[in-house]
Parts: structure tokens; sequence; C-alpha cells
């Protein structure tokens, strides 16, 4: 099928500004469930609020578009009660780890089987260019005038410390590596969590003077290495890509069936 | 017939009564005087193939149902006071995406924390108003078991009837107390399923598209139809729109589909009312006192009656102003500072004899409060 197949047409143009991240999201995407095979009837896009989020109203999947941080307890409660679809998260870096944040960290504990892509633009777009969680020390934003003091916070980590039994990490300029982290993300049977550094040239790029979207893509090439390489031990300051976690671990809805066995067997 | 009797928690009644309209999915946080109805749904779910999941809090819970809802379950969450709170941002998504759920508001006092493990009648107007924006709601109420298990049932019938979430204001005393309980028989309730689509696949479905009757055909997520669900004013195919002719449609038809049924909705029982001079105005737990005050004054020849209210919202007006149309004092019942006492005296022909009777130190409204309340109407002095 071709990727436009899996979009709908009627809904363009998307909203996204030009030079944004988050359409090369979409496209890898496309191309990874493509590549799967998947059905469209079979996929359940939920999203939250901002940017990232419109993502679920171009695809033509089952698309929940919700509020702001809760795109995952949806989530979990359109999985739990029907465990055969797909189902998948896109969420921004605020909407995922600000108001989100316990919902991601309880979602991951639970290795209830569901990709969140989590969309890292490092600032909240949609409301005009305020610090996210993600924007880090000593950046600027709307609301920083004077430079953030706000630590931001590894989302890998966060996502390995809470149980997620999948976590990578790409970026736009990746994109092959994009869409065949995404298609390891989505076969596998648990949480899956996958960071994906996206360019937002509009607020962050221009608050922090980063040049253009290419001049912001060239630096994720420049300041990310593959995990565990050579470059990553002489510069650690450098950002690693690729799959951090990939572990086989009781997945909740399967749980939650031999839990309904037992006790229709009174046990 | 024996095995159908039961001496249970009001809680438990109301878990019984959703099995028996056909709840498979809940999803829930404890918090007192409510944590009762998750606690026996964790164990009574997976016994009928069903799904208990508790959540890190009431906002996952109310989204959890919501999305399970769309998968074409029929659902529910509990709480009380600070979780209802909490909840009323999912509320509102599932009032303007028409997703049918069940809401269950074991009231205890408020504001804030407040009292626990206190009864309280607080929240009407929250359930009526927490949302934001102008929205319609409906919120049903009962006064002991074997209506806190009819009502619940209507509740789980009225969300799939106007894909609508619907609250159960229940209070800490009709939770937590214990009585009889006779287990209607199968069928003896009617159940209202879920109305789904007949639109083949293939063909143009049109999710926010309302028949003539101002119903929406729903079609199951995982279907043969894909959609879009938001939070956001929406055109009929369910994508975003600030169009002002959409607009003002969806809020017309979100508000109308109540409002023009408020008739259909209420709910209500009467006590003496065709010669009463004195009517008593009450519901949920303070009904009970309220009622016995009624018999007792019944039996001294008193020209007295109820009027048990087991729907609020929408509001009975109509009811209420004619019930009320000959009584000389009407006294509302309740544990609160006077809130179900405005809308009567917006409903009655003579709002200035309308009197409040109300408890609100956490402790249950009992039937000398409301005889004091009598006699100072009478001139006795308490």
């Amino acid at each position: 099928m071709a990727v436009k197949d899996y979009i709908r047409q009627r809904f363009f143009p998307h909203i996204w500004c030009p030079g944004c991240g988050h359409g090369i999201v979409l496209n890898a995407l496309l191309r990874a469930i493509d590549q799967l095979g998947m059905s469209k009837n079979e996929i359940v896009m939920v999203s939250g609020i901002g940017c990232s989020s419109r993502i679920s109203g171009y695809v033509d999947f089952h698309t929940l578009h919700t509020l702001h941080g809760r795109a995952l307890a949806f989530a979990t409660g359109v999985k739990m009660s029907m465990p055969e679809l797909n189902v998948i998260v896109p969420m921004g870096d605020g909407d995922a780890l600000a108001i989100g944040g316990n919902h991601f960290i309880h979602a991951a504990r639970r290795n209830i089987a569901m990709t969140a892509i989590i969309m890292n633009n490092r600032i909240y777009g949609m409301t005009g260019g305020q610090y996210s969680p993600l924007s880090g020390y000593g950046t600027r934003a709307t609301t920083a005038p004077y430079l953030n003091i706000d630590h931001d916070f590894d989302i890998a980590e966060m996502a390995m410390a809470a149980g997620a039994s999948f976590v990578a990490r790409t970026t736009t300029y990746h994109v092959r590596q994009m869409a065949d982290i995404l298609k390891e993300a989505i076969l596998h049977e648990g949480f899956s969590v996958v960071e994906i550094l996206s360019q937002c040239p509009t607020y962050f790029g221009r608050k922090n003077k980063m040049g253009s979207a290419a001049d912001m893509m060239e630096m994720f090439k420049k300041n990310t290495t593959p995990i565990g390489s050579e470059a990553k031990k002489e510069n650690p300051d450098l950002i690693e890509r690729g799959i951090f976690v990939q572990k086989d671990v009781p997945e909740y809805c399967s749980e939650y069936d031999k839990l309904i066995e037992n006790a229709m067997k009174g046990q | 017939m024996s095995k159908n009797v039961k001496f249970i928690q009001g809680n438990e009644v109301c878990v019984e009564a959703a099995l028996y309209a056909g709840l498979d999915f809940f999803a829930g946080y404890p918090i007192t005087p409510s944590t009762e109805i998750a606690e026996h749904m964790s164990l009574r779910l997976p016994q009928t193939g069903g799904k208990f999941l508790q959540m890190e809090d009431e906002i996952a819970s109310i989204c959890a149902i919501v999305g399970a809802s769309l998968t074409g379950h029929k659902v529910m969450t509990a709480t009380s006071g600070p979780g209802f709170s909490l909840m009323q941002e999912g509320l509102g998504y599932a009032i303007m995406t028409e997703i049918p759920c069940v809401i269950v508001n074991v009231q205890r006092g408020g504001p804030s924390t407040g009292l626990p493990t206190g009864p309280s009648q607080g929240d009407v107007y929250q359930a009526r108003w927490g949302v934001h924006g102008d929205h319609a709601i409906i919120a049903l109420t009962a006064s002991n078991h074997q209506d806190i298990f009819s009502i619940t049932v209507d509740a789980f019938n009225m969300a799939e009837t106007y894909r609508t979430p619907v609250i159960l204001l229940f209070d800490e005393v009709v939770g937590h107390m214990r009585e009889r309980l006779v287990v209607p028989e199968p069928e003896e309730i009617p159940l209202v399923e879920r109305l789904r689509t007949s639109v083949k696949a293939g063909v143009d479905y049109h999710p926010y598209l309302p028949r003539e009757d101002g119903r929406l055909p729903m079609s199951d997520f995982g279907g043969v139809h894909r959609y879009n669900v938001t939070g956001l004013f929406h055109d009929m195919w369910g994508f975003p729109s600030n169009n002002s002719g959409v607009t003002h449609g969806l809020l017309r038809h979100l508000v109308d589909k109540i409002k023009n049924n408020v008739e259909v909705i209420t709910r209500f029982k009467e006590y003496y009312l065709e010669d009463a001079e004195c009517i008593l105005i009450s519901y949920g737990s303070s009904a009970r006192s309220a009622l016995h005050v009624m018999e007792n004054r019944r039996s001294r020849g008193d020209r007295i009656g109820l009027l048990e209210l087991q729907s609020l919202w929408p509001f009975p007006y109509e009811l209420v102003r004619k019930k009320c149309a000959n009584a000389k004092h009407i006294v509302v019942v309740e544990m609160n500072m006077g809130q179900v006492i405005r809308a009567v005296k917006r409903a009655v022909d003579h709002p200035d004899r309308v009197v409040l009777a109300n408890r609100i130190d956490g402790f249950f409204i009992n039937p000398t409060d409301i005889k004091n309340i009598l006699r100072l109407i009478q001139g006795k002095g308490v």
C-alpha cells in the first residue's frame, strides 16, 4: 500500500509549521506500519494535546484525540478492553512528561502492550514556545526570558526505571533508523517507548538561535551517536541513539486473561 | 426466590446492579466512602469475564473507561468528592465526545479533603456545573438499596440512550449502610443496549451526524468504520472544526438531547401529595429521615407529604411546580447549605413558601432535625 493510503487526505493541509519535525515522524511511522503489513482496522491511535498530538487526525486508523497528558490513560482503556488492537500513542514532551508524567510512568510499570512515541522538540509549540520539562537548563523560551533554571531529565532512563520493556531513541535526521525502531516497537509485546528528537525551528530554534530546520537536523546528526559507540567514550556529552532495552516481561493484558481464568475457576 | 435476597452494603448493591446492566469494564482509584465499589468490582468482574483496573488516579480512571466504552463495552468508575473534582476534565470529554459511561460519586463532606467518613450532599451543583463550558448532564440518586439497584440500571440505560455520561450521586450513608436487597430476576428490568450503526463497510459512516430522533448510532473501535474522536468542537466526521454553524449545532445538540427529554429522564417517588399542605422534598439518604417524619405526622393526622427526587439533573422543574402548587409550606431536606432548594425555589409559584431543613456537620440528618423545622414553621418553637 502507498503511504498516502494511510492518511485522511480530506483533512489536509496539516497544521504543522514549515520545517517542523513532526511530519517526518508521521512519514516514518506510516512506512513502518506499511512494511509490517498491518490492517488499518486493527490500529488505534490515541493522542493528547499539542502539535504532535494532531498526528492522530491525519491517519486513517481508529483515532482518539483526547485531553492534555491523558492519552496513555485513554489508551489503557482501549487496549485492556480489546487487547487484539494495536495501540499507538504519539505524544509531545510536555504532553507525555509534564502533565502526563504520572500516566507515563504507570503505563510503563504495568507493561501494557502499546507504543508510546514521544516527539521531543523541547518546547510547548502550540501555545507559542513556553519551556517544557525537556527544554533544559540555560535555554530560552517565552516563559524563560532570563534563561531557564529548570533541569531536564533523560526520557529513556526514566522509561527504563519505570519498567518499560522496550526503550529506544532516534531523531528526525535518522529516518531509516526511525522506521526500523518503530517497527520493532510496534511488534514488541509490552510497553514500548520511542523518543524521537524532533526540531521546532519556529519556537525552540528561534528562541535559542539554532538556525533553520536543516541546521537543527544537522545538529541531531552531530550531537548523537549509536549506543555504546567509541565516540561516546571520547565525548560523554553525545546523546545515544538506538534500542536501549528490549526484553520479555509478562504483558499486562495477557496477565489479566490468566487472572480471569483463575477467577472463573473460583481460585 | 430466597437466593435472590441479600443483606449487603449500598456500594455492593451498586456493583451488582451494574453487572446486571451489562457492565464489563471498570476503572477506579481508592477513595472513602466509595472504595467498596472498587473492591467488590475487583472480585466480581473477572468472574464474569469482565475487567477491573486500578488506575494511578481518578483522572486516569475516567479516561480509561471512556477508552473502553469506545470499543463497545458498558463502563463505569466510582469515586467521592476529591476524586470527582479530578474527574471533571474527563467528564467534560465524555460529554463532548458523547461516550456512554456511568460515574458514581458517593458524596462525603467537602470542600477539599473535607470529611472522608462523614455524609454530605454537597456535590449537587458540582455534578451540574463542575465541567467547564455549557453542557447538559444527567444525575440520578437513591435512598435505599432496592432503588440503588434500579437507578443504577437506569443510569446505564440512559447513558446508552442519550450517548452521555450519567452521574450516580449517592452519599456516605446509603453507600455504607446494610439492608435487604431483592435482586431482580434477569430481564425483570429492561436493558438498553448500544445502538450501533447499520452502515455497511465501505460506505461513509458519519459518527457525529444525529438521526432525526437526535440519536447517534455508534461504531466500535476495531470495527469496519474508522473515524476520529476529539474533545474539540467537531463536524459530522468527528474532525475538529471552528465553523460557526458546526459549533452552534453541536452545542445545541449536546444540550437539547437531554433538555428535551426531561420528562422521560425524570425519576421520583411521591407520598401523600394529593392533600398535602406541607410537602417535604428530599433525595438520597436524607429522604429516609424525611419519610420517617412524614409517616409519623400523617399517623397523627397532619396533611404532610413527601416528594422524593431520584433524578436531580436535568431538574424536573415542571414536576416540582405542579406537585407543590397547593402546598402552604415546602421543606427541602438535604445535607448541605442549600443546593436542591435553589432549583426548587426556581420551580415553584411561591418561592417564599420554601424553607430548608439541613445538616452540615458531618452527621446524618435525623427526623428530629426535620421536626424542629416543622415546629418553627408552625410557630411552636423548638
